[in-house]
């Protein structure tokens, strides 16, 4: 179904502001291979106006295949994660048959930094870089006691599953990558001991994070991939170092360290994870984010994919190895 | 070798052509030019690194191996003992080994990469 989605927002626009609200500025900010995201904003002819962002799937959405849940189960885990206190945006609006968008959701627009570069080296982050570590902790803690809502149907992941996820896709691709080999074995003998599983965001790193230079993280965002499963997974995917942006030095992020983290993590009333545990997810973040890219230059490959942006991201697997061959070096 | 122009002399002409015409892009075109350009660098440096990376990692995994043999085959032996368990971190040399190979690669790929060695300590 093609959606023309610039013709269908002045008609929401009068179903969230009213009949006298107009559209009053729309954007496309960026365009997946299945989603959508719009800046919009509406305005009354009082002058009140808000500020907000539309998410949509632009193509046919296979729950029971696919690794992301709906929007309708987006929504309902923003509610829910809210309640906790975790800074999600509020959802304003789900969408329905009469919107004409689709399978679509709105929420506020909140302001702030997403580019990860930006937030590791602009001096306009400056003063709340050292803050933000201790928060992401804190943040994690408020997600992780969240009940996994009902509604989500989501799906759960451990350690050894996600491997043997990963390890197939691997086999399926061909490549004899000899770093990679090694992880998967690797990891696998030294998994860490399975943890009571929690509701995860599942995607937590540098990235989705609204960053505002004055209180930090201003919201979490992209809950499509959350599932219920070991909470180091969280802590360890935003330590991933192809998400650091140039500042390996400071794990978390690129912008702070172990420690605040996990400090943040226990003083928000997260049960207390080693480092050593989040280590390990960290090394099974670099490992999949490997394959990912793999995966990204085989849909090109293969003809499914024809950007010329996804065969260069196959010589990103060596940054991952790179990574990897480090972390193994220094024990897991 | 061709010369007049070399290879890379083509390469970079390109680059430079797409570094030219990129301001007057749309942002995501803009985006693809960039990436496209920095693909014409992954091409100028295998063409200049490539050939010394895989004779010095077919050397390593000589020495590894305890056998002579070409980089694809020494490549999927290696493998197969990884998978196997014959190998593993604990053997000597195989992690500098490995090590050594992506880093070359790495070279090639994305030379201002800060890597996990660079953290100075986990």
């Amino acid at each position: 179904m093609t959606v023309d989605v610039l013709a269908a927002l002045p008609k929401l626009a009068q179903r969230l502001g009213g009949e006298d609200a107009v559209l009053a500025s729309a954007e496309r900010l960026s365009g997946g291979a299945s989603m959508e995201t719009w800046a919009f904003a509406v305005e009354t002819l009082k002058g009140v106006r808000q500020d907000l962002i539309l998410r949509r799937r632009s193509a046919p959405f296979d729950p029971d295949t696919a690794r992301s849940v709906s929007l309708t189960a987006e929504a309902a885990l923003i509610a829910a994660v809210r309640a906790k206190g975790a800074p999600a945006a509020p959802l304003v609006h789900l969408c329905d048959d009469e919107d004409g968008l689709g399978e679509a959701h709105v929420t506020a627009r909140v302001s702030g930094e997403t580019l990860g570069r930006k937030i590791v080296s602009d001096p306009r982050f400056e003063a709340v870089r050292p803050k933000l570590a201790r928060q992401c902790g804190e943040i994690l803690a408020q997600i992780h006691a969240t009940p996994p809502p009902q509604a989500a149907g989501l799906k759960s992941a451990d350690f050894l599953g996600e491997l043997a996820r990963y390890e197939e896709i691997y086999r399926g691709s061909g490549a004899e990558r000899p770093v990679l080999e090694l992880a998967f074995q690797h990891l696998k003998k030294h998994a860490p001991e399975p943890a009571p599983l929690t509701l995860l965001h599942g995607d937590f790193r540098n990235g989705n994070l609204m960053i505002d230079p004055e209180i930090g993280v201003a919201a979490v965002l992209d809950w499509e991939l959350s599932h219920v499963g070991d909470p180091a997974e969280d802590l360890g995917w935003i330590c991933v170092n192809s998400w650091r942006f140039g500042r390996p030095d400071r794990p978390v992020g690129g912008f702070g360290d172990y420690a605040d983290l996990l400090a943040g993590y226990e003083a928000a009333g997260g049960a207390p994870v080693s480092l050593s545990r989040v280590r390990a997810w960290q090394a099974l973040g670099s490992l999949k984010w490997g394959v990912m890219c793999l995966m990204m230059y085989q849909s090109w490959a293969g003809g499914v994919e024809a950007s010329v942006e996804r065969p260069m991201i196959g010589r990103r697997v060596s940054e991952t190895e790179v990574d990897l061959v480090y972390l193994l070096e220094a024990g897991l | 070798m061709i010369t007049h122009p070399r290879a890379e002399e083509l390469t970079e002409a390109v680059a430079r052509w797409i570094d030219e015409v990129r301001p007057g892009l749309d942002p995501r075109n803009a985006f693809l030019a960039r990436v496209a350009a920095n693909m014409l660098g992954v091409v100028a440096r295998q063409q200049q690194l490539g050939p010394a990376a895989e004779a010095a990692a077919t050397e390593r995994f000589i020495v590894l191996l305890d056998h002579q043999g070409e980089y694809a085959d020494l490549n999927s032996e290696l493998c197969e003992k990884l998978r196997a368990g014959t190998l593993d971190a604990a053997t000597p040399g195989l992690i500098e080994t490995l090590k050594a190979n992506v880093l070359d690669q790495l070279a090639i790929d994305q030379p201002n990469y800060r890597h996990e060695g660079l953290a100075g300590g986990a």
